[in-house]
């Protein structure tokens, strides 16, 4: 049960997150929060030649929230940016390998929103992820 | 229509209190949902801050209700109207008597202590705060205090200033002092912070508003279910408060307002029950407190909250509030054992049944996770609605165990073992 939740791999990310920072000059960017429980989230793109050279995220939230945006900034670094348009709650949830209750979800997708949603504030995607469709 | 005159709550005789204390471990049976497991575990319930558990004799008073006597309110000639009519103006004397309120219909019930502030934000606020007029707040408000406040503010050009907390928990009366200088026109807080657990020394407050004129709202939602509250004592102009969070069901709370600013008041929803007489283009106003009470109400929630306010009178809202005292003495002593552990708020001479917490870089939501499906214990993790709170802390959240009348020891035992389990977890 909370061992499902709170395995190795998911607090180590939480404890050693992966691309932690900003970048200086970032082609993309957007940050937000998780109203419910207050986790907030930063993420910072690098794009060259339409892939993703670099990503640097901030936050402070759950386990939960950071270790995904941890995990999600391992997965699209070097992805062209069309590969990351298309990533959706799945990938999140494929790469946490627990299940997830209702009432983290948004802990959960807060990165995914947030990637997303820079992407969209640079002209790179169309706005496509409801951010109220994360229940 | 209504027909029924107020009842004036003070020629009737007042509740006994119960000289048999029952403990907590008696009450518990009383609450059906405390026999139910969670995750396997005896379900351990420390949110009340958040929402009470219901008794049996809530949970009967309603399905009876709606078993015996379920028929529109105020409008039928008929005999079950008329003894629902009766049983939901009973509930309100119920109520008044229970705060001590002068007369019956200077009780209104409205949906919650959400909506109780907001009727006096766009009720009385619209026709009395103008620009340039100063509302006073405190930075401990929930934001059902706060927000209807800032639109209050947005609507009408007036100002906003804000009491401070200390370090400690309490608000910085020598601020508070200073502000009432400005003479503002409203002072709006809350009785006791549900983050906090601060009781504010509100007689003190409204005492010194009212000396330079200001007119005073409390927020009540934390206080009334945990402690005997008098609005004769406190002199104070608005009270508001939920049924749920003192073992009533949701959907119903109350406004208390003194009579004269009430009939003062235009009406805030509008619609059935709340008219005199209406034409079509214009209408006039029913008496207190209908006025207020636009449509069909919550008729049953009404009832249940009458029986709630009867268990309460069993009680003894002073022994309700020395139960409490005890139980968070004892959170207060168990919790200082575990390493890495932060309190917030003021010591339990000047705190209710709240402990606001956190532990070492666990985050409140996954403590919370944790405590749910390791020990089957509800606690509520997050801002609690007082972003503005947090962030005089410098927080984004904190875990919250709150206690009522059900609470046990047992149930902080199972909250401190589950407390040494996330540690283990996180591996601290």
């Amino acid at each position: 049960m909370s061992m499902d939740y709170y395995r190795e791999y998911i607090l180590d990310h939480y404890r050693n997150p992966r691309n932690y920072g900003k970048l200086d000059h970032p082609d993309a960017h957007a940050e937000d929060n998780n109203p419910l429980c207050g986790d907030q989230l930063a993420i910072d793109l690098q794009v060259e030649d339409d892939h993703i050279t670099e990503v640097r995220f901030q936050g402070r939230g759950c386990a939960i929230s950071q270790a995904a945006a941890s995990m999600l900034s391992e997965m699209i670094e070097g992805k062209t940016v069309e590969e990351v348009v298309q990533l959706g709650k799945d990938d999140v949830l494929d790469a946490l390998g627990i299940p997830i209750s209702p009432a983290r979800t948004k802990c959960a997708f807060l990165s995914l929103r947030v990637l997303h949603r820079s992407l969209a504030l640079a002209g790179l995607e169309k706005p496509t992820m409801d951010d109220e469709d994360d229940q | 229509m209504p027909t029924s005159e107020s009842v004036p709550v003070t020629t009737v005789e007042h509740t006994k209190t119960n000289s048999a204390i029952r403990t907590a471990a008696e009450m518990r049976k009383d609450f059906p949902i405390l026999a139910r497991q969670v995750h396997g575990k005896p379900l351990v319930y420390l949110d009340s801050t958040s929402s009470s558990q219901k008794p049996y004799a809530v949970i009967e008073a309603m399905s009876t209700y709606y078993e015996m006597y379920h028929a529109n309110v105020h409008r039928g000639v008929y005999e079950i109207s008329e003894e629902a009519t009766a049983r939901m103006e009973k509930a309100r004397v119920k109520v008044a008597r229970f705060i001590n309120a002068h007369r019956s219909k200077q009780v209104i019930f409205t949906r919650n202590t959400t909506e109780s502030i907001n009727l006096v934000a766009y009720s009385w606020g619209n026709a009395n705060i103008t620009a340039g007029d100063l509302i006073v707040l405190t930075e401990m408000e929930h934001h059902s205090n706060l927000v209807p406040w800032q639109l209050l503010a947005q609507r009408t050009g007036a100002r906003l200033e804000f009491v401070p907390v200390t370090d400690e928990g309490l608000l910085n009366l020598d601020v508070y002092e200073q502000l009432l200088q400005q003479q503002p026109k409203l002072v709006a807080f809350t009785h006791m912070s549900n983050v906090l657990g601060t009781i504010n020394p509100a007689q003190e407050m409204i005492m010194h508003a009212h000396a330079v004129g200001a007119i005073v709202l409390l927020d009540a939602a934390q206080s009334v279910p945990h402690m005997h509250v008098d609005v004769q004592a406190l002199d104070v102009d608005f009270l508001c408060f939920s049924s749920h969070k003192m073992l009533g069901p949701t959907g119903i709370g109350v406004l208390y307002g003194k009579r004269d600013l009430l009939e003062a008041m235009p009406p805030f929803m509008s619609g059935g029950d709340m008219i005199r007489k209406v034409g079509l283009r214009e209408s006039t106003w029913n008496d207190l407190p209908w006025k207020f009470e636009a449509g069909t109400p919550a008729i049953a929630e009404a009832v249940g909250l009458g029986a709630a306010v009867d268990y309460l009178n069993t009680l003894g809202m002073e022994n309700v509030f020395k139960h409490e005292q005890e139980i968070t003495a004892y959170a207060l002593e168990q919790l200082q054992t575990i390493p890495g552990l932060t309190i917030y708020g003021p010591d339990v001479t000047k705190r209710g049944g709240v402990v606001s917490f956190t532990l070492a870089d666990i985050h409140p939501h996954d403590l919370a996770s944790i405590l749910d499906q390791e020990m089957g214990v509800a606690i509520r993790a997050g801002h609690h609605c007082a972003q503005p709170l947090m962030e005089r802390y410098d927080l984004a959240a904190t875990a919250r165990a709150s206690f009522y009348v059900y609470t046990v020891q047992e149930d902080i035992d199972a909250l401190v073992q589950g407390l040494r389990k996330a540690l283990q977890i996180f591996n601290l």
